[in-house]
């Protein structure tokens, strides 16, 4: 698998300033680990994609779990997650928490300061390219990654364009990794 | 006297003056004809008369810049790189730069309907006369032109009083553009308030279209009971010769018609179309028949149904002259807009022109002559059908199960496809004879065909789908009801309380293009869903087309099942792109009919009025062209928030209310000038809904204004919250900012949302008679 930081959608093309791969998970383990506010932003797509067995919202869920990072559940999402018997920290659109994390006066849904870490998965591929392109340019200490199997330029961090094999591999890495302190 | 009449004055002054300025001379005309309203505040302001009117509304709904890109290329000063806080050579910033496109887009948008209108006004003065009248209503309308009125401060008699109105706009959209030079405007804010100029002058050019052509054409004058009309890709008769028409202004198609017409050929000639021509065609003649909107061009082209194809302006495709070569159908240009680089022959006599297609010596004309074009059409098409035997250029099945095979997987094709559709999973599925997969992505496509230009073995993808879904293709006929024109006063009348009041929990209008994330039915369940609900559904362009191509089970479409009148539950098709100044009127007539407050040039207070009262809502779920972007524009200026769908998000910039700071939502009591929470209702005035049902539930709480009834408020609130809960599962988390006394809450959730209230420290507050104005306290509330 070619590992080149290609947008998915082939004229979503971004720079001069684009985001780093993620060659390894480990990455993004130590991002997490390293944020003191991070926060996990999830689209309504990470019910619906991958593969019927593997659905994003479940490595989401177990993501919040593990790393205790608040979920900001974007669109109709919400329902999925409480089916799922977990309660995200808030239910918005993706443009008013993309707004909220873009303002360095936000304190939080918590009300506890600004976060430090905002990740994403789970929106439209070229709804999330813009969101994380307003973030880096006017956000002052936010860095973002993008956790969809799709390399999405405008993130500070992101995968490259990953099979569902991949994707999945390197989220049970993270996952074990993040449990594992 | 205010201080515009003064300066009104001033201009007649002048022009008695300067005797050759003929322009003034009719402005100081038309100032001092009989009208017993005075003139408001601000007859046709320029670029910076209503300033402070968007810094308001900039104060509560601030710009969410989303860049595209990081480099700005407008200059060869650039490219400049204005990442993060960088600069670029001419100063400019990233949020200066990002308003700076807006505001093109918006001033691209705004020109093409106001050079639509005048080319329209131009040709219908020199066939009908310069004095020809207006009337939209007859007596069932008493402001003919409310946008006008509201901007321009005069009520058009005639067509040559239109001519007036669009010097105007034309005067301003150029100072607009000249704002975008490099080196003029530095302020990211500045560049917003012209981005609503533009918007509001762009409602005024297309109420001169629509108002021109309803008028002259004889177009259905206010008319809740319009004709049904066929809509769909199996409506017409392929046993005749076909015209396909496609784009937005009409009087080529209409030259058509009369053609067909005079010539006795009625029913000899199918004449269909594609996008706003179809609409305009199908109110001027029951003749006509639609296809659908521009996401159908390519499938009907490449099927070869069409024996010969006339254009006019406006989102056709680029390469309709490619594709109409391939099925040997000639093409008739009948714009400056839109040349395709084919040879002006409006001088040549017509059985030159006739004979030449004929003859393939050229694949098409361009005629900017509308008879003309009606007479080559006609008589071209009847002895070209024979001749093309309906040519097709859509694949059979086993070249397509051949291409299956040899496809490589690339995902080339997938990532170009706006909608990432699973296309090569589909090529896997059709080698195996499963065209399934195919037919079923056609119904999320938007047509424009990005895949076949991605794939490196140039398989035409999307003809594969339309092979695929052929059947399904055919069985398209629905019923649409026609563009019935502006709002009757007495339908203001009757439901201007309950919607002020909040009785009526708002106006939804479904208004835009088809660049749907997954297809058209999404936009007709929105619709349904708050028919059902009673809101009042109004429609316009290709979302009007969409709304149709979906039936129930007993075969019957949203429009022969609700009401065409401006009613709760009613679903009203008010016509083309250029109707929906319709609707922003409908908005203003209600402040001026219902409400009595002044309209002529009397924009802010109008726009506060509807911004406080008035709980309406654009949805404009397909939303793809600058056009869309100015249509808007003028609808967020004047009070009005608008949805946009998920691919709305690539307009770069969305405007948005903060509804965690309380500050923000502070409105003056015109009572007492006391400032007051009002709440952040509406809650945005530009944004984009990830999902439809997140759209669903956004509209519902986007009716809801400071000014509702605790009566209205406890409506607006049970819909809101039924929808967040049917659809989020859960209860909204805002309760509290929308309930200002117990009054407000729905009876049959009372325990369960007083429980959240207090969990919430809710206090009780006073509903405030709002305004963001301070002029209007205490004129009010006598
Ligand atoms: S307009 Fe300004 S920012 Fe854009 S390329 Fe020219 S100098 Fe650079
Ligand atoms: S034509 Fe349809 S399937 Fe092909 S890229 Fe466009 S939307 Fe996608
Ligand atoms: S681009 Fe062409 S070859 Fe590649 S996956 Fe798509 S159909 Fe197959």
């Amino acid at each position: 698998m070619a590992l080149k930081a290609e947008p998915w959608q082939t004229a979503e093309i971004a720079g001069p300033k684009k985001a780093l791969l993620i060659l390894k998970p480990e990455v993004v383990v130590a991002m997490v680990k390293r944020a003191k506010r991070p926060i996990l932003v999830v689209g309504h797509q990470a019910a619906e994609d991958y593969s019927d067995d593997v659905k994003m919202i479940d490595y989401a869920i177990r993501m919040s779990k593990t790393a205790g990072i608040p979920v900001v559940a974007t669109a109709h999402i919400a329902t999925q997650f409480i089916k799922r018997d977990f309660q995200p920290a808030a239910s918005m659109s993706a443009m008013d928490i993309g707004n909220r994390l873009q303002d360095p006066e936000w304190k939080g849904l918590d009300g506890k300061g600004p976060y430090d870490l905002a990740l994403f998965m789970g929106l439209p591929y070229y709804m999330e390219f813009v969101i994380l392109s307003a973030l880096k340019h006017f956000s002052t200490n936010l860095k973002t990654i993008s956790l969809d199997r799709f390399y999405n330029p405008h993130a500070t961090w992101s995968f490259p364009n990953l099979s569902v094999e991949d994707w999945n591999e390197s989220f049970e890495i993270i996952l074990s990794k993040l449990g594992g302190n | 006297m205010t201080k515009k009449n003064v300066l009104m004055k001033i201009k007649e002054l002048k022009t008695n003056v300067a005797v050759i300025k003929d322009l003034e001379l009719s402005f100081g005309k038309v100032f001092e004809e009989t009208w017993d309203e005075p003139v408001g505040p601000t007859p046709f302001p320029s670029v910076t008369e209503l300033r402070e009117w968007d810094f308001k509304l900039l104060q509560k709904y601030k710009p969410f810049y989303l860049p595209y890109c990081d480099v700005c290329c407008l200059c060869t000063f650039g490219k400049c790189d204005l990442t993060g806080d960088k600069r670029g050579a001419c100063g400019l910033n990233m949020a200066a730069q990002q308003s700076r496109i807006v505001l093109l887009a918006c001033c691209i948008g705004a020109s093409t309907h106001i050079s639509h209108a005048r080319h329209l006004v131009e040709h219908l003065i020199e066939k009908y006369g310069s004095n020809s009248p207006l009337d939209v209503g007859g007596l069932n309308i008493e402001a003919e032109a409310p946008v006008t009125r509201l901007v321009c401060g005069i009520r058009p008699k005639t067509l040559q009083d239109l001519e007036e109105v669009l010097d105007y706009c034309e005067e301003q959209v150029t100072t607009l553009l000249a704002a975008t030079h490099t080196g003029q405007e530095g302020s990211n804010l500045d560049f917003e308030s012209k981005v609503l100029h533009a918007g509001m002058v762009d409602q005024v050019g297309m109420e001169i279209a629509d108002l021109a052509q309803i008028s002259v054409y004889g177009f259905p004058k206010a008319d809740p009971e319009a004709a049904l009309t066929e809509i769909g890709f199996g409506v017409a008769d392929i046993s005749k010769p076909t015209i396909l028409v496609i784009g937005h202004n009409v009087p080529s198609s209409i030259g058509i018609i009369d053609y067909i017409t005079d010539k006795g050929l009625l029913g000899k000639v199918e004449v269909v179309g594609i996008c706003c021509t179809a609409h305009d065609l199908t109110r001027y003649s029951s003749a006509a028949k639609i296809i659908g909107p521009i996401s159908w061009q390519l499938r009907y082209i490449r099927s070869g149904l069409a024996d010969l194809i006339v254009v006019d302006e406006q989102c056709i495709r680029a390469d309709t002259l490619v594709e109409a070569q391939k099925i040997k159908a000639p093409v008739i240009a009948s714009s400056p807009q839109n040349c395709l680089g084919l040879k002006n022959r409006t001088k040549s006599p017509p059985k030159e022109i006739i004979s030449d297609l004929l003859e393939e010596k050229v694949p098409g004309v361009l005629i900017l002559d509308p008879d003309k074009v009606g007479e080559v059409a006609v008589e071209t098409v009847m002895a070209v059908a024979p001749k093309r035997n309906k040519f097709k250029i859509i694949p059979e099945i086993e070249e397509i199960i051949k291409a299956g095979e040899e496809c490589t997987q690339c995902n080339e094709c997938m990532r170009a496809c706006p909608n990432n559709m699973p296309i090569p999973e589909a090529m896997k599925a059709a080698a195996k004879g499963d065209l399934n997969p195919l037919a079923e992505i056609l119904e999320s496509c938007v047509g424009c065909a990005r895949c076949d230009s991605a794939c490196p073995n140039d398989f035409p993808l999307h003809s594969f789908m339309v092979k695929a879904g052929e059947k399904q293709l055919w069985k398209e006929k629905f019923k649409m009801r026609v563009g019935r024109g502006a709002i009757q006063d007495i339908e203001i009348r009757e439901v201007g309380g309950p919607l002020v009041l909040g009785e009526i929990p708002g106006v939804v209008a479904l208004v835009g293009c088809a660049n749907y994330p997954h297809g058209g039915k999404e936009v007709a369940e929105i619709a349904e869903e708050f028919a059902k609900r009673r809101f009042i559904v109004v429609t316009s362009g290709c979302a009007a087309m969409s709304i149709a191509m979906v039936k129930d089970e007993e075969g019957k479409t949203l429009y022969e099942k609700y009401p065409g009148g401006f009613e709760a539950g009613g679903i009203l098709n008010v016509g083309s792109c250029v109707s929906n100044p319709h609707i922003a009127g409908a908005a203003i007539k209600i402040a001026s009919i219902f409400a009595k407050r002044k309209l002529r040039a009397n924009y802010e207070e109008i726009a506060d009025y509807i911004l406080n009262r008035v709980g309406a809502v654009g949805v404009a779920w397909g939303a793809m062209s600058q056009k869309a972007a100015s249509i808007a524009s003028g609808f967020w200026r004047l009070g009005v928030p608008v949805i946009v769908g998920p691919h709305g998000s690539k307009y770069r910039r969305m405007l948005l209310g903060r509804k965690d700071k309380d500050e923000d939502w502070y409105v003056y009591d015109a009572r007492t000038g006391d400032k007051v929470y009002g709440g952040p209702a509406p809650e945005h005035l530009f944004t984009t809904a990830e999902t439809k049902e997140e759209a669903m539930v956004m509209i519902a709480k986007f009716c809801m204004r400071p000014n509702d009834t605790t009566k209205g408020r406890a409506i607006k609130l049970t819909h809101y919250i039924d929808l967040h809960k049917r659809l989020y599962g859960v209860m909204p988390d805002d309760i509290h900012l929308f309930v200002r006394n117990k009054a407000d809450v729905p009876i049959t959730m009372k325990d369960e949302i007083l429980k959240i209230l207090e969990e919430k420290g809710w206090k009780e507050r006073r509903i405030p008679d709002p305004t963001l104005l301070p002029r209007l306290i205490r004129k009010r509330g006598e």
